[in-house]
């Protein structure tokens, strides 16, 4: 009894502790969705991802990088070596110096990662009037509630309320903080097709690349998860028998 | 207590030249431990193996990270998505040091609560302060190596603490804290050498801690010394088998935030790399800093003498010697109380200040998270407030007031016959 005691205790603690942050980022609140990836058994939608990743590469990508991803990565979404060779050999990777000095582009390996939309920051700014679009590696990692946030932010684009002075250039987003974003409403009905067919919704959309940039930002989430549940299970067989060896060690006491 | 036997002869040797063996069997398995230790005690040796946890999953991590402005975010990346198994040693090191706090806390409120600082284990309460010091500093350092936003911006924020000591010191002390005139490579570099390092003076002053506790052994529930050997069982089987089942509850719940909530107690803002030009909107520490940056920012108004315009103190010194204040007043903490008894069971007055310093506590947790605004900057003076009236002026006087319970004649008397004198 008093070992549950600790532990909720101690639970509690930690969720005094925890709450307060979530709060003091004046955000507004982010109504959480159904992630297939969520839960002790959580796990990837193959389908998804790879629908996901081609919104990356047809919308995204116009503006975004996602350097630390490598197209050797891609085998996670179920492609196979020669899926993932084609798929580098689409983009243009500089490499060099050769024998002459020279720096030079050839197309991509599966060892590449995704080469960056833009050289370097200011030309990046130069390009979407100011401001910077962030690298999405980390993206769903980067936000309070990463996930519902990014969906919840594809699909935020309205009106601005009455009395809202915009910026010039800016959008209104209910749920990006400040409510104005430079981005432009990058999803837009039956903007790409499908290779699988699925139709194009921009729910779809979203919800698809929601999935892929996860994968993204945490490619180990799966393999986490499984292991996870061998540990505890392990773990609770082992304190069992512990409990049971403390109690006789100790009966010849009480 | 047998003292150590034993028929092989090349041991034999080795212990009359190099009493190793001997001496592991004075100290874990014959060492005479109170019969009547409640689960409360194992926190203790808990923090020890968290201790070797992080020292091993750091050494890992060690090996694959580089300390440079440049490739430091990149490095930890690297960890997380190529190194086999790097993202489980990356977690269980960063979930450590949540996990070593909250083990750590919960060791001090134990000695708190049931009096183990009196004397005579003042000196083994001091080397606890200074443990916790050096956790602190290794905590605070090893949080910036990954070189996220809240890395960059908590460095900044703390190193500049020091820039409040007057007389000109401050601003050369932070200038040569950083090795240059921001934090930048030269900070990142010596931050790394010193996490790598304190750790293993930590280790050297948990020896001097294991030292001085075994000098008297441990406390107890109940505060009062062993009258006899009754009152006393051999550590081995007894307290060892009891630490292993602690320790499995405590893999339980470790494991499951390494698995199913890695980054619960850590800041989203340190998945984006440091950007020296970008702050973000609120600058918070790791939570197990939140009471004490609390403390820091409740002193809002300078000190002076009052009518003349005259300022002693600036409100940026007095925060940051509240602070400090804060870790240094424990050391003091067997002489303010003033009570005999040691066991919070019979002090039914300071067992209700006790809880009521707990509350406080929380209370600064919550906000030290919040931003720097009313109400919370009001509640955070009371509860700043409170914390050192609790040391200062509720412990010296409530052992002069408190009336406290009958103490029973001895640890076995009410363990072998549960009488109404405990309430346990």
């Amino acid at each position: 009894m008093k070992k549950l005691a600790i532990i909720a205790a101690a639970a509690a603690f930690l969720g005094l502790a925890q709450a307060p942050v979530v709060q003091a980022a004046e955000e507004v609140e982010i109504p959480s969705h159904d992630w297939s990836f969520s839960g002790m058994f959580g796990t990837f939608d193959r389908a998804k991802q790879q629908r996901g990743l081609q919104v990356y590469r047809e919308v995204c990508a116009a503006c975004h990088g996602l350097r630390l991803v490598a197209f050797r990565n891609l085998a996670d979404l179920g492609y196979n070596e020669d899926e993932i060779r084609s798929l580098a050999a689409d983009y243009q990777v500089e490499d060099g110096p050769d024998e002459n000095g020279d720096m030079f582009m050839r197309d991509g390996v599966a060892s590449d990662r995704f080469p960056a939309p833009f050289p370097n920051e200011n030309a990046a700014r130069m390009a979407n009037n100011g401001a910077l679009p962030p690298d999405l590696s980390l993206i769903t990692k980067a936000r309070q509630q990463g996930p519902d946030y990014l969906y919840h932010l594809l699909l935020g684009y309205q009106d601005p309320p009455a009395g809202v002075e915009m910026m010039d250039g800016m959008y209104y987003n209910a749920y990006f903080p400040g409510h104005q974003i430079a981005m432009a409403p990058p999803l837009m009905e039956g903007a790409i097709s499908y290779a699988d067919g699925t139709p194009a919704t921009t729910q779809q959309m979203a919800e698809d690349v929601t999935y892929f940039l996860t994968w993204a930002a945490e490619p180990n989430l799966e393999a986490r998860k499984q292991m996870g549940m061998k540990v505890i299970l392990f773990l609770l067989i082992f304190t069992g028998l512990l409990y049971a060896v403390k109690r006789k060690v100790w009966a010849d006491l009480h | 207590m047998s003292g150590f036997k034993t028929n092989n002869r090349t041991i034999k040797w080795l212990d009359s030249r190099l009493p190793v063996f001997s001496t592991m069997n004075h100290h874990l398995i014959d060492y005479p431990a109170p019969r009547n230790l409640n689960y409360l005690w194992n926190f203790g040796s808990l923090a020890g193996i968290v201790l070797v946890v992080m020292i091993i999953t750091g050494i890992l991590l060690a090996m694959q990270y580089t300390p440079h402005v440049d490739m430091a975010f990149d490095s930890v990346e690297r960890i997380m998505r190529d190194v086999n198994y790097g993202w489980l040693i990356r977690y269980m090191h960063m979930n450590g040091a949540s996990f070593f706090f909250i083990v750590v806390y919960a060791h001090m409120l134990r000695g708190l609560y049931y009096g183990s600082y009196k004397a005579p284990r003042e000196v083994l309460w001091g080397l606890g302060v200074i443990i916790l010091l050096l956790m602190m500093a290794t905590a605070f350092m090893g949080y910036v190596l990954p070189w996220g936003q809240m890395s960059f911006w908590g460095a900044t924020v703390i190193t500049n603490l020091f820039s409040a000591i007057p007389w000109g010191i401050g601003d050369a002390l932070v200038t040569w804290l950083w090795g240059g005139f921001s934090v930048d490579n030269p900070t990142l570099n010596r931050f790394f050498a010193l996490h790598y390092l304190l750790p293993f003076i930590i280790v050297a002053v948990v020896f001097l801690h294991l030292w001085a506790l075994h000098a008297f052994g441990s406390n107890n529930p109940l505060g009062i010394d062993a009258k006899g050997p009754q009152d006393k069982i051999p550590f081995h089987p007894y307290y060892t088998v009891k630490d292993l089942l602690g320790l499995g509850v405590f893999l339980i719940i470790f494991a499951g935030f390494i698995f199913y909530a890695p980054n619960y107690m850590g800041h989203p803002d340190n998945y984006i790399e440091a950007n020296p030009l970008v702050t973000p909107a609120h600058i918070v520490p790791e939570w197990y800093f939140l009471p004490f940056y609390a403390m820091l920012r409740a002193i809002t108004f300078d000190i002076g003498i009052p009518f003349t315009g005259i300022t002693l103190i600036d409100a940026k010194l007095g925060g940051v010697l509240v602070m400090f204040g804060s870790i240094i007043i424990l050391f003091f903490l067997p002489w303010l109380d003033t009570s005999p008894v040691r066991s919070s069971r019979f002090r039914p007055l300071y067992k209700l200040f006790f809880w009521v310093l707990v509350v406080a506590l929380l209370v600064l947790g919550y906000v030290g998270a919040m931003p720097p605004e009313q109400p919370w900057v009001t509640i955070g003076q009371i509860a700043t407030a409170y914390y050192f009236a609790h040391f200062l002026i509720v412990m010296p006087l409530l052992g002069k007031l408190e009336r406290p319970k009958p103490l029973p004649a001895s640890i076995a008397d009410p363990v072998l016959k549960p009488g109404p004198a405990t309430n346990q």
